[in-house]
């Protein structure tokens, strides 16, 4: 028998943090799988550099802040950022790209704050417009869909991570990589969005070809985590309502001046991805329910902005971004009535 | 799952599944109920320990009562080590109004006072009156209320209180101290709590199911006592076997002739949850009111007592037992035969575990109380008390010691758990960074300490002890900022004093100058001019004189050693002057002080007061001095005989 002074509670709930982290990863497949069937193998090159950069990078700070790097790598923590990451990049990113956008999110957005749970920024999210900024011609040079590459031959799976550790930034030939529907809506000023989707393939039913798979893909992950009661309903929910009711105001009847239709905004781009994996994440988010839904909505209503008034054809992650850094503000002005409080 | 999704789409309501037409409706009705914030649904294991009925556990050979097993001061013992004591006497008094007595729980001896292991989450050892039993068991004389409905209120209150109980659910609060509320009917409700939300912990269940009676005639006195409009006797629903029969043993009393008014008695049951038996809670559920952040539960017209509570009033009022035994669930992995026994006060939980089978081998930490809010004993001769309701033997697979705390991802599990609505995840942050108004802004003082935000969280914090902590260092800066404003107090006083003091100098210094100018106005010079420039002139002197006084005093008045000083100067001053005269003061004084000292001491001694030496020695001082002044004074005398002074 041992007489050990341990303080109550002495019962523990069997969930780990690393547990939360790996649903997480694990509700990303539906969308991989969805996004590799609609760009090829671009997105799995991606997610494969990123992990190995991210855990080399994540073990490297903790071996410099003197900390057993496995019981932290252990959290997953790392994973989920290079996940995401390698989601968010363009599929047959270079591995160059790859590696300075996780160093910026590992390093300097994650490590540099103190480590896990002490970021106030999404790192992903640091690490992708770090990128963005950084190199716009690589950052929004899109793969085509596979179904309308037509003559064209996609890279098998070696050859992706030939093309991605070559380092060359698509070798390929023309008409490999597309303008995405999201792009072509922020182009156009003379179509009305029945025309532009009668001229471009890209449109496909409602969010694009092959995005609308993608983000149906993400939507389906995101409402596992919800029923695993990983969060609450309260920041997707509210991103994808202000979201909706803002391309729904200026849908404009479809007009040449239209910013396209709420299903377009919903089904294209990174919506589904930033409402079920980016704003939800805890860490850089409000605290409270009632927080986390005002974060949603904001990043929702960010979002539309950007894509209808902005320089960017999507806008998750400088949405996300710009909530991050209201988030304290939104903790100051939500805190929940306490039992017995007026 | 499946019945959690059931306990959420059944109606809210009192509905008993056992036989419902057999009670008149003013005992079963349907009601409402409301539901707390978060909550948790850890595994219950209460099945193990409810196989057998209620166990005597005996009489150990040796007993150890600490002195405080309550809130509030601790009793006092009125008994000494060799005295021969008898089952149920009073061997300490309570201290004050907020403290209980402690009883002898069988008869034998009194064989120490004396520091002991106490079942404290501090693992100190306390005071603790130590009997070896007799094991004869025998009784002091008793003499029972016969009929408690005649008995008037503070009657009933003595007896409680003289009984020595204190809240059993856990808090250990003086029950006759709580029920003493100030009117008649100032109680509305009546809340009887058989909730018992802890994993484990089944001796409230097993009382419910063997002893109803006793709850009732408990139940019984409370509402002669409180005279409440209602009462709800609330209980979770994984115990409904035991509504039935409470229900039958409150229909053989009449509550509306106990209260003197329609009093609505009902047991209501409510979905299982934890921490529902948590008192404020508990009121939320049953009366969809909130406790008021720093009131009681009297401040809305709700009194709410335990089950175990009620039984040791009947017990008390009824049979003349004073609160000496509890029933305390003996369960976990590492005991063989988990069960309920009615225990003596003071018996050693190593004693208790003999009998069930206790697997030290394999047990992994022992916990008094329940998983959720219990403690660890680092003894296991520590003593059952009046709040300990459950030993917990687990084995290490049963509750595994806590992995290495992972960092906060703020996850929110916590907040979503949390019975208080508070955030634990940011307290958590706040504790870590001692931000101490924050922690108050964010309403630490509201949380309970019912751990199921550490329960949920995944990266295993330790969160509520991060709150202990935090709350002990607030109330620590409260002490030392109430210091610091009393020291600031004291200063500003002594400032508005010395100066007052100036002021009155002043005033009279000034009434002293206009007496003298009226009085040389009155000698009526011849030539006024000549008249009035020396009286500048005299006054103008006055003034630089008065402002030299002024000064000494002043700094000799700020200054004690300044002061000691300068009165050492003036005697020195009169000793030159009159050295004969100097002396024979000196004689004088020290007569004085002795015969005050002299006074002081008969004084003393007739107090018989613990300073009696310090007296003695000040006046043999005295009379020693007396004795040197009084020589000094004769031999210059002799001196000045002989030869003229030298000076």
């Amino acid at each position: 028998m041992a007489l050990t002074r341990i303080t109550s509670p002495h019962a523990h709930a069997k969930q780990s943090t690393s547990q939360v982290m790996l649903w997480v990863a694990l509700a990303t497949l539906p969308g991989v799988a969805a996004m590799t069937l609609a760009f090829g193998w671009g997105t799995i090159t991606n997610i494969v550099l990123a992990i190995a950069f991210g855990t080399a990078l994540e073990a490297l700070a903790m071996a410099l802040r003197k900390r057993p790097p496995g019981f932290y790598l252990k959290d997953y923590s790392a994973l989920v950022t290079a996940l995401l990451l390698g989601i968010a990049l363009p599929p047959y990113s270079a591995w160059w790209i790859i590696l300075l956008g996780m160093f910026f999110a590992i390093i300097i957005a994650k490590q540099l704050y103190g480590g896990m749970g002490y970021n106030p920024f999404n790192p992903a999210m640091v690490g992708y417009v770090v990128l963005l900024i950084s190199f716009p011609v690589e950052m929004t040079r899109w793969a085509a869909p596979l179904p309308l590459l037509g003559e064209v031959q996609a890279p098998g799976l070696l050859q992706s991570f030939g093309i991605a550790i070559g380092g060359s930034t698509f070798p390929i030939v023309d008409g490999f990589t597309m303008a995405t529907p999201l792009d072509l809506v922020r182009q156009n000023s003379a179509l009305m969005i029945s025309d532009l989707k009668e001229e471009y393939a890209q449109f496909g039913s409602w969010g694009g070809t092959g995005w609308e798979w993608a983000n149906g893909g993400f939507l389906i992950g995101g409402l596992l985590l919800l029923y695993k009661r990983i969060y609450t309903w309260h920041a997707p929910l509210g991103m994808l309502f202000s979201l909706a009711l803002l391309s729904a105001i200026f849908y404009d009847g479809g007009s040449s001046a239209s910013a396209g239709s709420p299903l377009l905004h919903l089904f294209s781009g990174a919506t589904m991805l930033g409402a079920w994996f980016i704003v939800t994440d805890p860490v850089s988010s409000a605290v409270s329910n009632r927080g986390r839904l005002l974060f949603g909505l904001g990043a929702g209503a960010l979002v539309f902005i950007i894509r209808k008034w902005g320089n960017y054809p999507d806008a998750v992650a400088f949405a996300v971004l710009l909530m991050n850094f209201i988030a304290p503000l939104l903790d100051h002005y939500t805190q929940p009535r306490t039992y017995g409080h007026t | 799952m499946l019945t959690k999704i059931l306990q959420t789409l059944s109606p809210a309501t009192a509905i008993s599944p056992v036989q419902p037409e057999r009670y008149s409706p003013s005992i079963m009705r349907m009601r409402k109920i409301w539901d707390i914030h978060g909550g948790i649904h850890p595994p219950e294991n209460k099945t193990q320990s409810l196989g057998e009925r209620i166990r005597q556990a005996g009489i150990p050979a040796q007993l150890i009562l600490p002195l405080s097993q309550h809130i509030g001061a601790a009793a006092v013992p009125i008994v000494k080590v060799g005295d021969q004591i008898l089952k149920g006497q009073c061997i300490a008094r309570a201290e004050g109004l907020v403290s209980v007595p402690v009883h002898a729980p069988s008869s034998g001896c009194v064989v120490a006072i004396e520091n002991r292991p106490i079942p404290h989450p501090s693992g100190l050892d306390d005071l603790c009156i130590v009997i070896d039993t007799d094991g004869h068991d025998r009784w002091r004389e008793r003499n029972p209320v016969e009929n408690f409905a005649s008995c008037d209120k503070q009657t009933l209150l003595g007896i409680i209180r003289d009984a020595g109980i204190a809240g059993m659910g856990g808090a250990g609060f003086p029950t006759g101290f709580k029920l003493n509320v100030r009117d008649a009917r100032e109680i509305d409700t009546l809340v009887l709590n058989g909730t018992e939300c802890e994993p484990y912990i089944t001796s409230d269940h097993a009382l419910m199911r063997e002893r109803a009676e006793e709850i009732a005639e408990g139940i019984a006195i409370l509402a002669q006592l409180l005279q409440p409009r209602e009462i709800l006797l609330g209980v979770e629903d994984n115990k409904l076997d035991v509504v039935a029969g409470l229900q039958s043993a409150l229909q053989a009393h009449d509550f509306n002739a106990l209260s003197q008014r329609d009093c609505i008695v009902e047991v209501v049951t409510f979905p299982t949850k934890y921490p529902s038996g948590g008192e404020k809670q508990l009121i939320e559920i049953l009366t969809g009111k909130q406790v008021p952040s720093g009131r009681l539960p009297a401040d809305l017209g709700i009194v709410c007592q335990n089950l175990g509570t009620a039984v040791a009033i009947a017990d008390a009022v009824l049979r003349d037992i004073p609160l000496i035994s509890r029933i305390t669930t003996i369960t976990g992995e590492a005991v063989d035969r988990p069960c309920n026994l009615e225990v003596l006060l003071g018996t050693p939980v190593e004693y208790l575990l003999q009998q069930c089978g206790f697997r030290a081998g394999e047990n992994n930490r022992l916990v008094m109380g329940g998983p959720m809010m219990g403690f660890a004993l680092l003894d296991t001769r520590v003593p059952v008390i009046k709040t300990s309701n459950c030993i917990l033997a687990p084995t290490e697979a049963e509750l595994p010691k806590p992995p290495a705390a992972q960092p906060c991802i703020r996850c929110g599990f916590c907040a979503e758990a949390c019975p208080a609505s508070l955030l634990p995840q940011q307290l958590y942050w706040f504790a870590q960074g001692k931000e101490l108004e924050k922690l108050e802004q964010h309403n630490i003082a509201d949380c309970i300490e019912c751990g199921a935000c550490s329960y949920v969280c995944p990266s295993n914090i330790p969160l509520v002890q991060y709150y202990r902590a935090a709350k002990a260092e607030i109330r620590e800066r409260d002490r030392d900022m109430q210091q610091a404003e009393y020291a600031k107090q004291r200063f500003d006083a002594r400032q508005e004093r010395l100066q007052r003091l100036e002021q009155e100098k002043q005033a009279a210094r000034k009434a002293r100058q206009a007496k003298a100018a009226a009085r040389s106005k009155q000698s009526g010079d011849a030539d006024p001019k000549a008249a009035a420039v020396a009286a500048a002139l005299a006054r103008v002197e006055a003034k630089k004189v008065e402002a030299k006084k002024a000064q000494a005093a002043n700094s000799a008045e700020d200054d004690p050693v300044q002061r000691a000083l300068l009165k050492r100067k003036a005697q020195q001053q009169a000793e030159a002057a009159d050295p004969q005269a100097a002396l024979q003061q000196k004689v004088d004084s020290a007569k004085a002080r002795l015969e005050k000292a002299e006074t002081r001491l008969a004084d003393a001694q007739a107090e018989n007061s613990e300073h009696l030496a310090a007296f003695e020695a000040a006046v043999q001082k005295g009379r020693e001095k007396l004795a040197a002044a009084e020589q000094a004074l004769a031999q210059p005398k002799e001196k000045s005989t002989d030869q003229p002074a030298s000076n």
